[in-house]
């Protein structure tokens, strides 16, 4: 399946990009797309544990992804 | 009524009073989040403001819907300003209207807590130095309540 990935703020930059589309597995969980940024460059500045979401929501690692799912990785937020 | 919105330009007060305002309101409780000179010791010249913006106006409705169950009856707009903002302008403005104040005070409070935690914003402060730097609301902001 296809997921497109989002990045933003300092995981944006540590990544050198702000989308990314990736082919994962059927049956793909978030933690699979987490496997899949980590191992591109740059991914090593990423903390252990980001936060993440699929389809602007919250979601956690073991949350299953669908075809044309939106996995976004939330850096530490900052509003106010 | 409620009102919800991230927004470019600056944020105008009155117009979010005149939004929550009604004839059965005794109190408008307010809170203005400002651009401050100086963070952890270093001059700030400015902030830009990033989101992700569909999962912030989803939190901030979800926020403000929260608000709305927790303390009955009261009327909330809430703004987010995002983009280059300059020392000492809003970057984010809470207006709640009920009929008595501490109503209108604990939901005013509940929201920009709440904010803080959950909201995918960002902002990157620029400093005198000519340097840049992403900062986060972990050191003013007990324990995050989303981790997985």
């Amino acid at each position: 399946m296809h997921v497109g990935i989002r990045l933003f703020a300092s995981y944006a930059d540590a990544l050198g990009t702000r989308t990314i589309d990736a082919t994962l597995p059927e049956g793909a969980r978030v933690r699979d797309a987490l496997a899949y940024i980590r191992a591109l460059p740059g991914a090593d500045q990423l903390p252990p544990a980001p936060l993440t979401a699929v389809n602007a929501a919250y979601a956690p690692l073991d949350h299953a992804l669908a075809h044309g799912d939106e996995v976004a990785l939330i850096p530490p937020v900052a509003g106010g | 009524m409620t009102h919800v919105a991230l927004v470019y330009e600056p944020i105008d007060i009155a117009r979010l009073v005149a939004r929550v305002a009604s004839p059965s309101s005794g109190a408008i409780a307010s809170f203005l989040g400002t651009v401050r000179e100086v963070n952890e010791g270093r001059s700030v010249t400015g902030i830009e403001y990033s989101a992700y913006e569909e999962m912030a106006e989803r939190e901030m409705r979800q926020i403000v819907s929260d608000a709305e169950t927790r303390f009955n009856n009261v009327a909330i707009a809430l703004e987010h300003r995002l983009g280059d903002i300059a020392l000492g302008d809003v970057s984010v403005a809470i207006v709640v209207c009920h009929a008595h104040r501490a109503p209108a005070l604990d939901a005013c409070r509940f929201v920009i807590e709440e904010l803080k935690k959950r909201v995918p914003i960002w902002k990157r402060e620029h400093y005198a130095d000519g340097s840049r730097a992403w900062v986060d609301n972990r050191a003013t902001t007990a324990t995050r309540e989303v981790a997985h």
